[in-house]
């Protein structure tokens, strides 16, 4: 057994990623916020706003649904865990830090991943039919591992106090829904608007889900897949690098 | 022997202030070190640059053979660390917080049990195995996470004040430990405040102060080095003239304290000879006899102080 070896420190990092369901996500409260959200969403959306159909709803509900679950959590545990003395603990541990990070990403993304089929589900039982359930999986799975990647990003600055990176979360979280094209779908954005949607992994994740359900899409669908691919690569790189700079400075 | 920490000009500077200047030593194999030092002189910060936890400035240092910069992880692998405050998680139950471990260090899921609850029921926790750490007191807090950092069976352990605030059973019970784990061949770098627990379990201390190294050695060699002067402490079973004894070899000063004498001495081996010799020539026999070796607390104190600014 090489300890530094990649195979190895894959296998701590599912160790961290354990550990933070045990200790973060199955906690009652989570798990309530995680299975209340979708509903009220749905409430929210399809019950208030009856001038939409609810085919072109389900993909900006399943994109927020699995935007904030998956950086529901992670932005607030290097803090948490800087506050409570076991971000020590685990830099004192054979583990790198890109596998700490990667072990949280997994957390969130297994997170984001089974809220967001509570939403799924909601939405087949409203009678919505899926027309490409392969599509929406791999969509899911990609968008979960991007968003997991900002979740992380969220939480570099070196703070040990969670309300501080909260309160950056959602200054950051809040506007991306805005612009990537949720609420108005993309053919009716001005040109500005457009410009800024190309810039949210989130238009893309909401294109292919829109793809899925109704076979309709902005872009083509292997560009979107590309475009998530990349910002998931690109986001993972730099939350690492960043990680790897900031970690002594919570200690 | 061969030195399992290797510290070369360790350095740490925050901000303005050098917490850790330029400071030197060799840890040998098998040895308890002890790492002493007033509040603010840089013990925490060499120990957690020596564990990895914060980068060094400057310097070097090789923790059992491995450079803590360019092989963090394979040098972490071969040591423990017990901190001065509980970092278990406390949400964990004891069972889960090893079984964690065990997987940090890359233990098989058997092997991992077969410790933990080998551990657990060394530390007297395996009763309360499955309890949350968050329900455990102070020393219970303690004895996992000695217990955490001993899941691989590291050949290094670093503690950073491990009896801090603890009850008496609990501090004996670690330090019994300590001495067992040492016995089996585990070395032991220890940062304490309490002198009498350096004093009784290290084989060599080392005293920091201000972040430069002051002294370096055995406990006894360092209580003795400080004083240039040694005092004896003798009683025999008649009066005897105290100008006799004042006129023996080495002696500077000779005080009645009692029934006894004090006898301050430039070379103690030499005084202790000559007592011997009055004591046959005049037919005194010595009741008592007795070096009046300073305390490891007047050294460290009188270290510290010597090394203010």
């Amino acid at each position: 057994m090489n300890p530094a070896g990649f195979p190895e420190q894959v296998r701590r990092a599912w160790a961290i990623a354990k550990k933070d369901i045990r200790i973060y996500y199955f906690k009652g409260p989570v798990l309530i916020f995680g299975v209340f959200m979708p509903v009220f969403l749905f409430l929210a959306f399809f019950m208030g706003s009856r001038q939409l159909p609810l085919s072109f709803l389900i993909s900006g509900l399943v994109g927020m649904t699995l935007f904030f679950t998956a950086t529901a959590v992670s932005p607030a545990i290097f803090p948490w865990e800087g506050s409570a003395k076991t971000l020590e603990r685990l830099a004192s541990c054979p583990i790198t830090i890109e596998a700490i990070v990667f072990g949280d990403m997994i957390a969130s993304l297994l997170f984001g991943i089974g809220i967001t089929m509570v939403t799924v589900i909601i939405g087949l039982a409203l009678g919505l039919s899926l027309l490409h359930g392969i599509t929406l999986l791999a969509a899911i799975f990609l968008a979960a591992c991007c968003f997991s990647a900002i979740g992380m990003l969220l939480a570099v600055p070196p703070t040990n106090v969670p309300s501080n990176i909260m309160m950056l979360s959602s200054l950051i979280k809040f506007p991306l829904v805005f612009i990537s094209g949720i609420f108005i779908p993309l053919e009716q954005m001005p040109a500005w608007g457009l410009v800024l949607a190309v810039c949210s992994p989130l238009t893309y994740f909401t294109d292919l889900v829109r793809y899925s359900f109704t076979d309709t899409h902005y872009f083509p669908v292997l560009i979107d897949t590309i475009v998530l691919a990349v910002f998931t690569l690109v986001f993972t790189v730099i939350t690492m690098y960043l990680h790897k700079r900031t970690m002594p400075r919570r200690m | 022997m061969t030195a399992v920490i290797h510290a070369l000009n360790l350095t740490k500077v925050f901000g303005s202030s050098t917490a850790v200047d330029h400071i030197s030593f060799d840890v040998r194999q098998g040895e308890i070190f002890g790492f002493l030092g007033p509040n603010g002189a840089g013990k925490t910060t060499t120990t957690r640059m020596l564990t990895g936890v914060i980068p060094l400035d400057a310097g070097s240092a090789t923790i059992l053979g491995h450079d803590i910069r360019s092989e963090p992880v394979l040098a972490k692998q071969g040591f423990g660390v017990v901190p001065e405050t509980s970092n278990a998680y406390t949400d964990l139950t004891a069972w889960q917080n090893l079984m964690l471990m065990g997987e940090l260090y890359g233990l098989p899921r058997a092997r991992a049990e077969q410790r933990s609850s080998d551990l657990l029921g060394m530390v007297g926790l395996l009763e309360r195995k499955d309890q949350k750490v968050q329900a455990y007191s102070k020393g219970m807090k303690q004895r996992i996470i000695l217990a955490m950092a001993l899941i691989h069976e590291p050949e290094l352990l670093f503690l950073d004040e491990p009896t801090s605030g603890l009850d008496v059973q609990s501090t004996q019970m670690i330090l019994s430990l300590l001495r067992d784990l040492n016995r089996q061949g585990t070395t032991i770098f220890l940062t304490t405040h309490n002198m009498e627990e350096a004093n009784r379990l290290c084989h060599r201390v080392a005293i920091i102060r201000g972040g430069k190294m002051v002294a370096i050695d055995a406990p006894e060699k360092l209580k003795t080095a400080i004083d240039r002067v040694h005092r004896i402490e003798v009683s025999f079973d008649r009066e005897v003239p105290g100008d006799a004894l004042a006129a023996l070899g080495s002696v500077i000063e000779v005080s009645r304290a009692g029934d006894k004498w004090q006898i301050t001495t430039q070379d103690k081996d030499a005084t202790i000879r000559s007592l011997m010799t009055f004591s046959q020539q005049n037919g005194a026999a010595i009741v008592t006899l007795n070096t009046l070796a300073p305390s490891l607390d007047e050294a460290f104190l009188r270290l510290t102080q010597e090394a203010k600014p």
